[in-house]
């Protein structure tokens, strides 16, 4: 691999992004799939970085998980993207984040959309008028909120207790990163490091230390494919890609999984597990699996969040083997406790994939 | 009747600007070629040897560059700037001011090959194993040995065709015509080099049009059990081992298919030079659809711009090999003298 | 192992390095006009099994030659032996003694 070569590459993909005052968006899925990551963003925005974010309670998912299985109508979805925008410009903002990658896909197609058809724009303003009497300004700023932490992956890893190095060896951990479809491969332009070798997620964990792989399936999708998923006798297809990219990563032993999307961490995750009840097979070291983070999880671990205030515990491969060759200190005990100290209720330890 | 002696200029010192210089030449014109490398040849400089009979490619060069001299003047590192004209006479500005004045001019810039790095899904200069057929050619001249980055003999070696050609996403839609037979020829060298590495061509159409290239393809299967998958490369990623993994779909057995390399040769397109913007832009030389020049007529008067007293010829309005090349830069060479001798200020001894 | 209502599915994909290509290697060895093969198609457009299934000389011999041989022992059991395929080869392909060849290859004679 030639680093040099990618470098060269990545300077014709640097997008502009925001320095402030950001409207956030959250996704309509991460916060029951990994509750802590999107926290974890908010507290590193406002408490570590001092930025300005407002996470609007009005605000709705933006249909993408229904738009992508053919619930809803394009027009559907427009008018109720033109809401978020109206929710934004009521509150006096004009760069939007969002936390999800197929919102992300979603927003900038729909500004794409407008600004070549810029009568389908006025429809909409007409019809979210008709609806709801509110009104909009489209975005000055579209960032994907992986985008942001990238701008600020400096910043972070300056203000971090910890890096992405074996603390017991002194090599960098081994990651793979593995993008969102949507981030990058309708407009290019729009990810920081392009389609090809996006460097959003690289970037990031080459700051905290870590020696990222690129290994032959990076490229391809998670699997999750909306409908895919959403049909239980689907979800062959779904496992299928993803058992696929477990196959091609293996043999470079990756110490973890690094994501910017909100299906692709869950299915990575939880996958593991189900091939390994399915198959008997597990891809991580001594029958364990390969541990998987969000951006935000692997940036608050870094600054010495405790693991389960981030919400950690709730990854099916567990993460402690991870953090122990970080460095990271934890009490299993507070593992399953919630804020308050209450227990509230163990998995059942898996048969074939070695937790620790 | 004896020759006028009229100035042409030729832009441009490789095959078909020497070979009209020649015979411009020996029609009796006097001709500045104006060459902008340090040596005349332009791409034939790094060929080793021609499709479809394996003529030494330097040989013929030699050749070529013999033939200059009498009225034939060369100047090497010139770099154009502008191109005026005055009444008949047109001023071709070079360098730092230098300028020669002619009746004529015949613009022979050929081609440039694709970037192959806008190919990005192919990994070139991102893999360590991804070369081009320039590449490759150049090792040939310079007799180095075909070794992966690793200094490894190669188990095996894919091509793949058409990169930067038919590729409208790329910004080029036109079959360049000439990187099939060259990949094929390139193919059989490797197998005559190293004849244990297996080697493999990724094609969509395998356009052998010339004369004797269909004996090459025959050649290559036949003697060198050269493998031919039809599909273009949809992608290739690089394994632990620094060798390359390949994915296509091998359509004629209608499922996606997975290959191994240790090197990949990426068969470039040629697309139109920076020269070629220029002249159609300030000078008003028209320009196809596919970026090279358009003269007067596709059919009857394939030479001429449609700016009077402007010529093309070679490779420059669209990919040619070297022996039409040189039977275009006669041919453009006669419409030159067509003109100079219609040319009212002729100056005809009978 | 467990059941969750769907299975994994297998892979497409030809897996050339991961293939078996000793099959190929015989037939190639003792049919090499098999090399010469340009996948016109004209031995499959004029064999009267492939009009009544789903072989294809064409395809049959390409994807042994990738090494995926599981049906390769149905698809020659169609061949009449009739002798269109090589009239029709603009290669000069002795297409029945390749058929011959994976016959004998895989004991079937």
């Amino acid at each position: 691999m030639i680093s040099e070569g990618k470098k060269t590459l990545w300077n014709d993909y640097q997008k502009e992004i925001a320095d402030d005052n950001y409207f956030y968006a959250r996704s309509c899925i991460r916060q029951n799939f990994f509750p802590g990551a999107e926290k974890t963003f908010l507290k590193i925005l406002k408490e570590e970085l001092k930025k300005d974010v407002y996470d609007d309670p009005r605000h709705t998912t933006c249909t993408g998980i229904a738009y992508h299985s053919d619930v809803v109508s394009l027009e559907t979805t427009m008018t109720v993207v033109a809401r978020q925008f109206a929710l934004m410009t009521e509150r006096g903002y004009r760069n939007f984040v969002p936390s999800c990658i197929t919102s992300f896909g979603i927003y900038t197609e729909i500004m794409e959309l407008w600004e070549h058809h810029p009568e389908i724009e006025d429809k909409i303003r007409h019809l979210l008028f008709k609806a709801t009497g509110r009104e909009f300004k489209v975005p000055a700023n579209l960032a994907h909120s992986s985008d942001i932490i990238y701008k600020y992956r400096n910043e972070i890893a300056g203000m971090s207790k910890f890096k992405l190095i074996n603390k017991n060896t002194g090599a960098p951990l081994r990651v793979v990163e593995h993008i969102g479809c949507h981030y990058a491969r309708m407009f290019p332009h729009k990810g920081i490091g392009g389609a090809e070798y996006p460097c959003v997620l690289s970037g990031l964990a080459e700051t905290f230390g870590a020696e990222v792989i690129d290994y032959p399936e990076r490229r391809a999708c998670c699997g999750f494919g909306f409908r895919q998923y959403v049909i239980q006798a689907n979800r062959g297809y779904s496992i299928s890609c993803s058992k696929r990219k477990f196959e091609s990563m293996a043999p470079y032993k990756p110490d973890l999984i690094i994501t910017n999307c909100p299906g692709c961490p869950y299915f990575l995750d939880s996958w593991q597990y189900v091939i390994s009840e399915m198959e008997g097979k597990t891809y991580g070291q001594k029958g364990q699996g390969i541990p998987v983070l969000t951006f935000e999880e692997l940036s608050g671990l870094m600054m010495g969040y405790n693991p389960w205030d981030i919400g950690l515990q709730m990854h099916q491969i567990p993460v402690e083997p991870l953090l122990d060759k970080i460095g990271v200190e934890y009490q299993q005990d507070d593992k399953y406790c919630d804020a308050q100290g209450r227990t509230f209720g163990k998995p059942v330890i898996p048969e074939m994939i070695k937790i620790c | 009747m004896r020759a006028l002696k009229k100035e042409v200029v030729i832009i441009g010192g490789g095959p078909a600007g020497l070979e009209a210089a020649d015979s411009l030449n020996k029609l009796g014109h006097a001709v500045t070629i104006l060459e902008k490398e340090e040596r005349p040849g332009g791409k034939l400089s790094n060929w080793h040897k021609l499709f479809p009979d394996n003529v030494s490619a330097d040989g013929i060069l030699k050749q070529m560059i013999q033939k200059i001299s009498g009225d034939i003047h060369l100047i090497t590192n010139a770099k154009i700037r502008k191109i005026s004209h005055e009444g008949k006479k047109y001023s071709v500005w070079f360098n730092e001011g230098q300028c020669i004045q002619a009746e004529a001019v015949l613009v022979a810039v050929g081609f440039d090959l694709f970037n192959a790095s806008l190919k990005e899904e192919y990994g070139y200069g991102i893999y360590d194993n991804v070369i081009t057929s320039a590449e490759l050619e150049s090792m040939f001249v310079n007799q180095k040995s075909l070794v992966t980055a690793t200094g490894k003999t190669p188990g095996r070696v894919a091509f793949i065709h058409c990169v930067g050609s038919r590729d409208e996403k790329a910004g080029f839609r036109h079959c360049s015509s000439m990187c099939c037979v060259t990949g094929v020829k390139q193919a059989i060298e490797i197998k005559k080099r190293l004849p244990g590495t297996d080697v493999m061509m990724f094609y969509m159409d395998l356009r052998m049009h010339g004369r004797f290239y269909e004996d090459l393809y025959l050649e290559a299967q036949e003697k060198h059990h050269i493998q031919f998958i039809r599909g273009r490369l949809s992608e290739s990623s690089e394994n632990p081992d620094s060798s390359l993994l390949l994915k296509a779909d091998d359509t004629l057995a209608g499922s996606p298919i997975k290959v191994r390399a240790d090197m990949m040769v990426l068969l470039l397109g040629f697309v139109p030079t920076d020269f070629h913007k220029k002249m159609g832009e300030e000078f008003g030389v028209e320009i196809g659809s596919d970026g090279f020049f358009s003269p007067c007529d596709s059919h009857l008067d394939t030479n001429s711009a449609k700016t009077t007293g402007i010529f093309v010829a070679g490779a420059c309005t669209g990919a040619k090999s070297l022996e039409y090349t040189l039977a275009d830069a006669r041919s453009a060479s006669l419409k030159i003298h067509e003109f100079l001798l219609r040319s009212p200020s002729s100056n005809i001894l009978n | 192992m467990n059941s969750f209502g769907f299975e994994i599915q297998k892979d497409n994909t030809i897996e050339y390095d991961k293939n078996d290509l000793s099959l190929a290697a015989f037939v190639l060895k003792h049919e090499p006009s098999l090399y010469n093969c340009i996948q016109c198609g004209s031995c499959s457009g004029s064999c009267p099994a492939s009009a009544i299934s789903s072989y294809q000389f064409r395809k049959m011999q390409l994807l042994m030659r990738r090494g995926e041989i599981k049906n390769l022992r149905e698809d020659v059991a169609h061949c009449l032996l009739c002798g269109k395929c090589i009239l029709v080869c603009p290669r000069g392909v002795n297409t029945r003694n390749v058929i011959r060849q994976i016959r004998i290859a895989l004991n079937m004679n």
